[in-house]
């Protein structure tokens, strides 16, 4: 908590300091605008009962423009990719009057998990200036395919059902409203991780638009981590997979042994 | 276990399963484990036919629910085979032949099993076999079961079965004497039943008793006092050699979520035992039938409808 109030405090500075150094050279209008960011954990710790968490990412905007600012010309987009990894979409028919997996796609290298969080919705054409999205959000994802493709056709379906399974188990989420400004050039962005959230190395990407025009980004490597016993069963489990499978059935069998004393009838 | 205590004390009762990857509701698993235990005593059966559609049913992903399944019925055979060794009826010798059987069954099987996950048809193929085995075993159970019922009512004497009467089974060769069961029998039949059910344990995740011993019974004519003790026995063996398997290949044994159940199950298992031992045979073997018969029907259906949705996502994408 301590440390969350000492980051929101730095950064309060950050846009101050700024100012004070650009006055004396006079040229705060040719700079271009920066952005800052930081997070309130750079490690989330999946434990016995994880069940889920909350990431604040905090912000800076730097050389911003009162006017466009006032007139709320400058938008920000929040990310979190989880790792990548390819990912197979299945699709059934019906045969024999079974559902059957007939048909498959194997898209590559697709983040597992990916949250969005942005200062207003995105994607929607009445809201001026348009957002020029390119590779930003759910949607821009580029999903290509690997292997030979039967029926091209066929592709935009398959991407379009692989965004709506994530989206519905939750591992892909977009908060419209998730970026707020706190003050004129400062924003907290609020990230749901899921509980079913993937292990590994993560990034929060920050993106700065001004006009709809994609101006600058950063990012921030976060590591979700399963810890003490998770961690250790995992580890063993793939890494020492006979003695994994060795303790697995010795449990067994002390727990089936432990039982026929425990209740022993005489 | 002492994330359990943490999960127990906290405002929250779910509990992060390290290997299927998800939180699940600990009450439910124990639930699960202990109601699946009870009637595992109650009807003296190994219950992994019950577990792995149930934790299919809570969304555990089917990879995991077999292989955990398996680890969780050594530890429901290994008490009911001791008490059974304990008894003296249990045929060392029968069950080491069935075993090896059982071991190659279970080799190939996970073999199967991989090739299957591999090219996307294992959760319907897993369903498939849970369906077409429940509901002909529950259909065949409950005919007799009814008729035993209706023979009771008019007082009629049972029809003994008879161990000694030969059929085909008996006219094979490498014939080996099994002291304990008082028979003379070829080794290749239970060789061959060893080797089926060892391939359903690494496919299905169950012991296999539930075929086992109707095929001891009726197909070998083994004495029946013998048939329970012996196929536990050798699915103990079976089930362990599975899960080790399992846990080298598919990486999909969940130690969390086996030992709530095992806790469980065996706890269960001591009331129903005490529940069957107040029941009548026919009775009970009636009761199970319909049970059988429920999970296969709710399995079939599962396969007849049109899911929710035609697409599944899974990650990975080649060799996994």
């Amino acid at each position: 908590m301590f440390s969350r109030l000492a980051l929101f405090l730095s950064l309060l500075l950050i846009p101050a300091t700024h100012g004070f150094a650009q006055i004396p050279m006079g040229e705060a209008s040719s700079v271009k605008e920066g952005l800052d960011i930081g997070v309130s954990t750079n490690e989330i710790a999946i434990t016995s009962d994880f069940r889920g968490a909350d990431l604040t990412v905090f912000g800076a905007m730097t050389n911003a423009d009162d006017l466009l600012l006032a007139i709320g010309n400058y938008d920000i987009i929040v990310t979190l990719e989880g790792p990548r990894d390819y990912a197979t979409v299945r699709k059934k028919e019906r045969i024999f009057g079974i559902w059957i997996n007939t048909d498959s796609m194997i898209f590559e290298q697709v983040p597992e998990s990916y949250s969005i969080a942005s200062t207003r919705q995105l994607d929607d054409p009445t809201q001026l200036p348009p957002i020029n999205t390119a590779g930003v959000g759910i949607e821009h994802l580029s999903l290509n395919p690997i292997g030979y493709i039967r029926d091209v056709g066929e592709l935009s379906d398959f991407r379009e059902a692989y965004r709506r399974l994530k989206l519905a188990g939750g591992l892909y989420q977009k908060e419209a409203s998730g970026v707020r400004f706190v003050s004129s050039s400062l924003f907290r962005a609020s990230l749901r991780l899921p509980a079913n959230v993937p292990d590994g190395v993560h990034i929060v990407r920050a993106y700065l638009f001004k006009s709809g025009t994609l101006l600058t980004q950063r990012e921030i490597p976060l590591r979700v981590v399963k810890t003490g016993l998770e961690q250790a069963i995992t580890d063993t489990a793939h890494n020492q997979p006979f003695a994994y499978g060795l303790l697995c059935v010795l449990i067994a069998l002390v727990t089936g042994w432990g039982a026929s004393i425990v209740f022993r009838k005489d | 276990m002492r994330s359990f205590c943490f999960a127990l004390s906290g405002s929250t009762v779910t509990i992060y399963l390290p290997i299927a990857e998800l939180s699940v509701n600990i009450f439910i698993i124990l639930g699960m484990g202990a109601a699946v235990g009870f009637l595992s005593g109650m009807f003296g059966v190994g219950g992994g036919f019950l577990i792995t559609p149930l934790l299919i049913f809570y969304n555990i992903p089917p990879v995991v629910a077999v292989a955990t399944g398996a680890n969780q019925v050594v530890a429901s055979s290994v008490s009911g085979a001791i008490t059974h060794f304990r008894r003296g009826t249990l045929d060392m010798k029968l069950g080491t032949v069935l075993l090896v059987g059982g071991l190659v069954g279970a080799t190939v099987g996970v073999w199967i099993f991989s090739w299957l996950r591999r090219v996307g048809q294992l959760d319907l193929f897993i369903s498939l076999l849970y369906v077409v085995l429940l509901t002909t075993i529950g259909v065949l159970m409950l005919q007799e079961s009814l008729r035993a019922m209706r023979k009771a009512k008019l007082n009629q004497p049972l029809p003994l079965k008879r161990p000694g009467q030969h059929n085909w089974v008996h006219r094979l060769p490498l014939k080996m004497r099994f002291k304990k069961s008082k028979i003379y029998l070829s080794a290749i039949p239970v060789v061959t039943l060893g080797f089926l059910i060892g391939i359903l344990t690494s496919i299905m995740g169950v012991g296999g008793g539930f075929i086992m011993v109707p095929a001891m019974i009726y197909l070998l004519r083994i004495p029946t006092n013998v048939v329970v003790g012996t196929s536990l026995f050798q699915i103990i063996f079976v089930t362990a050699y599975t899960t080790m398997v399992q846990a080298a290949t598919n990486y999909s044994v969940d130690i969390v979520l086996a030992f709530i159940l095992m806790v469980a199950g065996v706890i269960g298992a001591q009331y129903g035992v005490r529940v069957g031992q107040k029941l009548r045979g026919e009775q009970l073997r009636a009761l199970l039938a319909l049970l059988v018969l429920a999970v296969g029907i709710r399995l079939a259906v599962g396969l007849f409808i049109r899911p929710q949705d035609l697409y599944s996502v899974a990650v990975g994408g080649i060799g996994y």
